[in-house]
């Protein structure tokens, strides 16, 4: 078992024929991910990496049985794209997509309530890595090659910096159930918390490695649930201890602009509520072997 | 990004809010000339920075003659404004507003923020105005009015008056508030603002409401959907390297301290600043140059980071992906053969093909120092600064 997606799991491609869309979703078949076509308005019934191209993806889900949605759409139409897969029935989606307006994500974030809990569809991202279940499957535009299987459920803002500690995990033979990318945007689809949760119900995850930064409620918010609802160990590490006040480091939310938002801020409220910290960033491999350890 | 308060004002207007009669002045002649214009007796002339705090940095004068207008106008114009937020650099007076004066009665703090914690549009409000929101938060927390708004049907009349009533306005004042505050709502909304801060908003000696000054910022996101927005760009108040980093795809921030920084992906970056710190250095930026990393974008990060005079070495830390480790040492190489790079450079590769772009590096005849590790690249870039420093001061 993984969290979201294996070998099995249908996926389909929005923005599929695009330039980006293309080339992550061949990275994707060639991983093994079961691609069963892609969205592109405008180019239904077309062929494309062998696969069927659909006008809606209410059509793709109709033909297909697509449980899952890859979004490479540019960033004016991303938030239709992520709407149109939560009305069309996908259950989980992640968007690749860097570059949403924040009110486009306030909006998506407000229609998806309409849908009960239980037929809502999960959202990662927008401005994300993407999520693999390595030796099973994997969405996004990651490379797939650093990524040793195993039983660490890993979930990061960041894409290279999540690419780090499974580099510094494989290099030490430590394997990852899933690696969630929730993405560096203000507002996203889901946070930490919500993967928390499903690390938690995973039989194959033993242990939880949180990688957050600067900026927002989210690290705190998880913080809080680890406390208070967590049996597996949760080990974390917070990105810019040396970002100044009100700036903005490269994703669109890595700013600081209320309290608690800031590295020392979350590191002590994570450390308050027993989560493992982390300190510095060339020590994943080794925080979490001795974590593993341990259990 | 940022704007002047005259262009927010102007913008908060459009919306229905209330504002005081002004012109803007680029010279001390056009300033005298703009309080003739008005008329009255008080003026005040405002240096247009982007930034809070001008009053007490002096950018702020209250004038009772046109000869005073002037005086002041000659004061301010070209000058650099330091606040509390603009750093020791200040930034560059080159527009003034001059405003009608007017009679306070008292202030309020309004502003509306997107809020991450509800992802909806919320009010945060306090009948404690004149202090900027965080002296609030410390001295009169409990002053605070926050309500947070349901973007599908936008914020509602009473949602409107149960603010101005928390806020203390009279049964007089009732139809005014909700009108600047529905106002300040609909600009956030209609022109993908992530800020609007009026502060304060006051109400007149006369029972009038007016937005004495006002701050708007905006999501760079939604810029492409915004031209108006985008044309009020004021470049003369934005870092220009930040600036020409921007125009160039890259993301950069200025900092203090000396080891130039050239890192794909924020995270990563933030965390190779992180593990110089731990080492005992300064980093002198924040540089995501992307996730692709091709020659011409590290060559053209270089550039960027050599003209921080005060740089003393350089840590590159790019991790290949979906690109290769051989094919970002070429360019690496590439840049560096081309640009006669004096600093140490420390260069530190992983991921894909990384056996291969190591051994190119140290087969190459461009000086440059390799590591393995993270924690050896923050090692190596911090003794190699001191040992530059060393022998620039030596």
């Amino acid at each position: 078992m993984s969290i979201f997606l294996d070998q099995k799991t249908r996926v389909i491609v929005q923005g599929y024929t695009g330039r980006i869309g293309t080339f992550h979703a061949q990275e994707m078949i060639d991983y093994g991910t079961n691609v069963v076509g892609g969205v592109t308005p405008g180019k239904g019934g077309e062929k494309h990496l062998e696969r069927p191209v659909f006008d809606t993806v209410k059509n793709a889900v109709h033909e297909t049985g697509a449980e899952a949605s890859v979004v490479f759409v540019p960033p004016p139409f991303a938030a239709d794209a992520i709407m149109e897969a939560a009305d069309a029935g996908i259950r989980f989606c992640v968007c690749v997509t860097d570059g949403i307006p924040a009110q486009d994500m306030m909006r998506v974030k407000r229609y998806m309530r309409r849908y009960k809990r239980e037929d809502r569809m999960t959202l990662t991202g927008p401005n994300c890595a993407g999520t693999i279940s390595p030796g099973r499957a994997m969405m996004g535009i990651m490379p797939g090659h650093i990524y040793l299987q195993g039983n660490v459920g890993l979930i990061g803002r960041s894409g290279t910096l999540g690419y780090e500690a499974a580099s510094q995990m494989k290099a030490m033979g430590i394997g990852i159930s899933t690696s969630v990318g929730i993405g560096g945007d203000p507002i996203n689809g889901s946070a930490f918390r919500d993967h928390l949760e499903r690390f938690e119900l995973d039989p194959d995850t033993h242990l939880v490695v949180m990688i957050g930064e600067i900026g927002g409620p989210q690290e705190a918010e998880a913080a809080a649930f680890a406390r208070d609802h967590m049996k597996k160990p949760v080990l974390a590490y917070i990105a810019g201890l040396t970002a100044p006040k009100g700036r903005t480091m490269g994703h669109a939310g890595a700013i600081v602009t209320s309290a608690g938002e800031s590295a020392a801020e979350k590191v002590e409220i994570l450390r308050d509520a027993g989560v493992g910290i982390i300190v510095r960033p060339s020590e994943f491999g080794n925080a979490i072997a001795e974590a593993l350890a341990k259990i | 990004m940022d704007i002047h308060e005259y262009q927010a004002k102007a913008l908060l207007a459009e919306f229905g809010m209330p504002i005081a009669r002004g012109g803007i002045a680029y010279s001390p002649e056009q300033a005298a000339y703009r309080a003739k214009e008005l008329g009255g007796e008080k003026w005040v002339v405002k240096a247009q920075i982007h930034s809070g705090a001008r009053g007490k940095a002096g950018g702020i004068r209250v004038c009772s003659s046109e000869h005073e207008v002037t005086e002041a106008a000659n004061q301010l114009l070209g000058r650099r404004l330091v606040t509390n937020q603009t750093g020791p650099g200040g930034k560059l007076v080159g527009r003034l507003y001059i405003e009608e004066a007017t009679d306070i009665e008292r202030e309020i703090y309004l502003a509306f923020v997107l809020d991450r914690s509800s992802e909806r549009i919320m009010c945060v409000a306090s009948a404690a105005g004149g202090m900027d929101i965080e002296e609030i938060a410390e001295k009169s927390p409990d002053a605070i009015v926050r309500v947070s708004i349901e973007p599908a049907v936008g914020m509602q009349d009473f949602q409107a008056r149960e603010i101005a009533f928390a806020l203390g306005m009279g049964a007089g004042q009732l139809a005014e508030s909700v009108k600047a505050l529905k106002a300040c709502y609909r600009a956030f909304r209609d022109l993908d603002a992530t800020m609007v801060e009026v502060n304060p908003l006051v109400v007149t000696a006369g029972g009038r409401i007016i937005a004495l000054d006002a701050k708007m910022a905006f999501d760079d996101n939604a810029l492409f959907r915004r031209p108006r927005i985008s044309e009020l760009r004021d470049k003369s108040q934005e870092d220009p390297r930040e600036m020409s980093a921007a125009d160039r795809g890259l993301s950069y921030v200025g900092l203090d301290g000396d080891i130039g920084c050239i890192i794909n992906g924020a995270g990563l970056a933030m965390a190779t600043m992180d593990m110089i710190k731990h080492v005992g250095g300064e980093p002198a930026n924040f540089l995501d140059i992307g996730g692709g990393a091709s020659p011409e974008r590290v060559a053209k990060a270089f550039n960027l980071v050599l003209s921080d005079q005060g740089v003393h070495a350089i840590l590159v830390n790019i991790f290949a992906g979906i690109n290769r480790c051989d094919w970002v040492a070429e360019g690496v190489i590439q840049a560096m053969e081309r640009l006669d790079v004096v600093v140490p450079v420390v260069v530190r590769l992983s991921g894909t093909n990384v056996e291969l772009g190591r051994r190119i590096l140290a087969g190459s005849k461009v000086n440059l120092i390799t590591a393995d590790t993270l924690a050896e690249a923050a090692e190596k870039a911090v003794a190699a600064a001191e040992s530059y420093q060393a022998t620039l001061a030596g």
